[in-house]
């Protein structure tokens, strides 16, 4: 038909590559290669939860600090496959955090205690009631002395006194000696707390001033929180502080189910996770067991006792339970925490959002609308200023739309809602450049020049105009991408995409379309 | 059609008219930002946003009134939750924002898990048989204290690099002092906007930052049109005054200039109209930054490099840089 030419070969491209892009959106069971590029929507859209971590590296040297990030990033990977998120994104941010996003996860509380868990496991002796009383007494002969660097405790013992100021009692309980014990009250076996103190407690516990106080060779920790009863009095254990194993000596994890008929009250009808230690594991385990026999030993996972058995006999074969008041969800996280290994600095988070589905899915129902209404608002405006003219850069106009969506589905970006104002706001500039270039033919048209002359004066001037003036936007684009997280990368994107594809469609596109269906044969007028 | 047929309205003449009217708009923003301060959003300090749906499930339960919600969040610690409804009273949805003060880096995540605690031990007929994760919290969004300082210095680096950028690319596609003289004027929209959202007490967010560069890039693309106008006119009519020159160049791209900044208001007031919440104040943003930015390059930029240009006497050199044939 015609002569090989560049441009024409540039608008084959730009249409088929827009046209493959897009059919996905569009026409349903297309081929799986075909199909596996769709538009992702951000979270904002379409629902979910992102967390932002931080990794604390302060305690390892430079290049542990760098592997403990890379380490930590393939573990939490890891946890949420095994949870089962579609898509997540998982990337390093800087030099130590971690953004993770998991769309259309609500129940987000599970999901943030998956990530964050240590899930330090280790097991310890529980210390003999004897020995476990001593190590209490010692705290409080401790803390009595330097009761002014734990204000809390301090206050309660202010409290004391005046409660024994009022009683004219002649009781010889002095204030501030036992202060820690008054916390805590013999059970059957340990400790109790009250629900009340458990917050004090805990707090001491993981305070490192504390910890000082505590006999060496011991440590204290509360038993874990009854999901069903979180009122409920909570044990406080005193264990040996060594472990006896850890999670490194752990081979797999898995939740199951004890039957109904089972005698032991722990697992009857209940989730547990059963554990299988590696082969040097189980070889520890055994010894342990055997020289521990009658003595219970702790199961305990980032500080905290899920269980406490007492040792039968001997254990070969490096198999073990934990029980302890699981909820089904409870067990299946942990064995996945436990299963993927403990993390190897500790993480924290340092910003989240959560965003619901139907927020999302509203939000893109009134972005399409607002789009909408504004292209054909400017449409209809340019075909009435334009005429002729108009109609063609309105067709230039829809396939800078569906440019700005392919290209965003080709590089696999996602569509948030800035996104989607970007491109409501690309629908009104992207006319600019073939406003200009249509003025600018007017304007030679109205010095008296023919149709061509003038299109073709018209487009060699404004075309610098165009350069110019969409380069320096092109930077605020580029600007606002580096420096934007998230859902301000895909406004710089699409706004960056609409730049470029507007001065194409422009420049290229409206030209051919001018040179070689409008401009043929000798035309005397223009519809401009 | 035309808009306006061959224009010739005296915009360098009266550039002082311009003038006084922005250094008084300027004035007002400058006393809004003195006297009201800005107001940050979390993802510049601190704290907790939340969006929840209160609506109770048993038609019985009379909605919850606003002011109950914000005395008990008050009675248990947030006496300064920000409280508003979204949308409809009657669909009982709370925007709540609570700003976070301290050191401890978990203290927002802390506020996020006592917030939802409150909600669900003081409102139990409002959460009743609903799913809190997916019914009633419709949005939380949590910055702990770090980010927020690193993101605000970020955002002013970001703005700044930006319009540095820019001088430079106009420099080397024009003159030293249309590139500076072009920045002014987009200082100019940027801080009249600003000056705005200070006023009327908006939250300066992300978003908002992101809606300042937009309208950087939208204005300094304004400006540029009429710059590029006037090198071309300076070349044709090497005999007329700047000033004559400067004035026709300006009603030369006015049709364009108007158009264009039409079309882009038209779509930007459809976004702040059918938008939604989530996106009003973007939208409300670009809106006052075109009308702002379309004012400052007809009235603002041009007339400031004549000025600059009578002042400092470098008229003649800057005619032989811009009007040599290159190429």
């Amino acid at each position: 038909m015609k002569k090989f030419s560049w441009r024409g070969l540039s608008i084959v491209i730009f249409i088929c590559v827009t046209a493959f892009f897009l059919a996905p959106l569009a026409i349903p069971n297309l081929p799986s290669w075909w199909s596996k590029h769709h538009l992702k929507l951000g979270l904002d859209l379409r629902g979910g939860m992102q967390i932002l971590l931080e990794v604390d590296t302060s305690e390892l040297s430079a290049t542990d600090a760098r592997n403990a990030v890379e380490q930590n990033i393939k573990i939490i990977r890891e946890r949420i496959d095994q949870f089962g998120v579609a898509e997540p994104t998982i990337q390093k941010l800087g030099e130590k955090r971690i953004m993770v996003q998991l769309p259309g996860v609500s129940d987000y509380k599970a999901a943030e205690n998956l990530i964050k868990q240590t899930a330090m496991l280790e097991f310890k002796l529980v210390a003999p009631s004897e020995e476990a009383k001593r190590v209490i007494d010692a705290i409080d002969k401790n803390i009595s002395g330097n009761l002014d660097k734990f204000p809390a405790l301090a206050e309660l013992a202010k409290k004391d006194k005046s409660i024994i100021a009022d009683t004219t009692s002649t009781d010889s309980l002095q204030v501030g000696t036992g202060i820690f014990s008054s916390l805590i009250r013999p059970g059957e076996m340990d400790f109790e707390v009250q629900y009340s103190d458990v917050r004090l407690i805990q707090e001491l516990i993981s305070d490192t001033l504390f910890a000082q106080f505590v006999p060496i060779g011991y440590q204290l920790a509360l038993d874990k929180a009854d999901t069903e009863n979180p009122r409920a009095d909570r044990a406080l254990y005193v264990l040996n502080s060594a472990p006896q194993l850890t999670g490194a000596d752990l081979a797999k994890a898995k939740v199951e189910y004890g039957s109904a008929t089972s005698t032991d009250p722990r697992v009857a009808n209940k989730p547990y996770i059963s554990i299988e230690m590696k082969r040097e594991g189980a070889r520890k385990f055994e010894r342990v067991t055997a020289d521990n026999v009658g003595k219970r030993l702790a199961i305990v996972l980032d500080g905290v006792v899920y269980s406490a058995p007492n040792i039968q006999e001997r254990i070969a074969g490096g198999r073990a339970q934990i029980t302890g008041r699981f909820t089904a969800t409870e067990a299946n996280e942990l064995a996945i925490v436990l299963s993927t290994g403990n993390l190897i600095a500790p993480i924290k988070p340092v910003s989240t959002s959560i965003i619901g589905a139907t927020l999302g899915s509203d939000s893109i129902r009134k972005g399409t609308f607002a789009g909408l209404i504004g292209l054909i608002i400017v449409a209809l405006f340019m075909v009435i200023y334009y005429k002729g003219c108009g109609f063609i850069a309105d067709i230039a106009l829809v396939l800078n739309v569906g440019f700005i969506l392919a290209m965003l589905t080709a590089f696999g970006a996602t569509l948030t809602l800035p996104g989607i104002a970007g491109i409501i706001l690309t629908i009104g500039m992207a006319v600019d450049s073939n406003v200009l270039i249509y003025e600018r033919i007017r304007e030679e048209l109205d010095i008296g020049k023919a149709p061509r002359t003038a299109v073709d004066a018209g487009f060699k001037r404004a075309i610098i105009t165009v350069w110019d003036s969409n380069l320096t936007t092109l930077i605020a684009a580029i600007v606002l991408y580096y420096l934007g997280t998230g859902p301000i990368r895909g406004f710089a994107v699409t706004l960056a995409i609409g730049i470029m594809s507007s001065m194409f469609t422009a420049i290229v596109m409206v030209r051919a379309i001018l040179d070689n269906f409008v401009l043929t044969g000798t035309k005397t007028k223009l519809s401009v | 059609m035309r808009i306006l047929k061959n224009p010739n309205i005296q915009f360098v003449k009266y550039r002082y008219w311009a003038y006084a009217f922005s250094i008084v708009v300027l004035l007002i923003g400058l006393g809004g930002i003195i006297f009201n301060g800005l107001n940050w959003s979390i993802d510049f300090t601190s704290g907790i946003a939340a969006t929840l749906n209160l609506k109770a499930k048993d038609p019985n339960v009379a909605p919850l009134p606003i002011d109950e919600l914000r005395s008990v969040l008050a009675k248990n610690g947030f006496p300064d939750a920000e409280i508003m409804y979204v949308g409809d009273e009657a669909n009982s949805v709370f925007q709540i924002k609570i700003k976070t003060t301290g050191k401890g880096s978990n203290i927002s995540a802390e506020a996020r898990s006592k917030l939802i605690d409150i909600i669900q031990s003081e409102f139990p007929e409002y959460v009743k048989g609903r799913d809190i994760n997916k019914e009633v919290i419709e949005e939380i969004y949590e910055v702990g204290p770090k980010v927020g300082s690193e993101l605000r210095t970020q955002a002013f680096w970001a703005v700044l690099l930006a319009l540095i950028a820019m001088i430079i690319y106009i420099w080397f596609r024009f003159e030293l002092t249309f590139g500076l003289m072009g920045i002014l004027a987009l200082f100019h929209d940027v801080f009249i906007i600003v000056g705005i959202f200070a006023l009327t007490g908006k939250e300066i967010t992300m978003q908002i930052i992101a809606a300042l560069l937009t309208i950087v890039g939208y204005s300094i693309n304004d400006t540029i049109v009429i710059f590029d106008r006037i090198r071309e006119d300076l070349k044709k009519n090497r005999k007329d005054p700047m000033p004559v020159i400067f004035n026709k160049s300006i009603n030369e791209t006015l049709s364009r200039t108007i158009i264009t900044g039409g079309t882009t208001f038209i779509t930007s007031a459809c976004l702040f109209f059918f938008g939604g919440s989530v996106i009003h104040d973007f939208a409300f943003a670009i809106c006052l930054g075109i009308l702002f930015g379309t004012y400052s390059s007809i009235f603002v930029a041009s007339n400031l490099v004549i000025d600059l240009h009578q002042i400092t006497g470098k008229e003649k050199k800057t005619l032989q840089h811009l009007t040599k044939k290159k190429k």
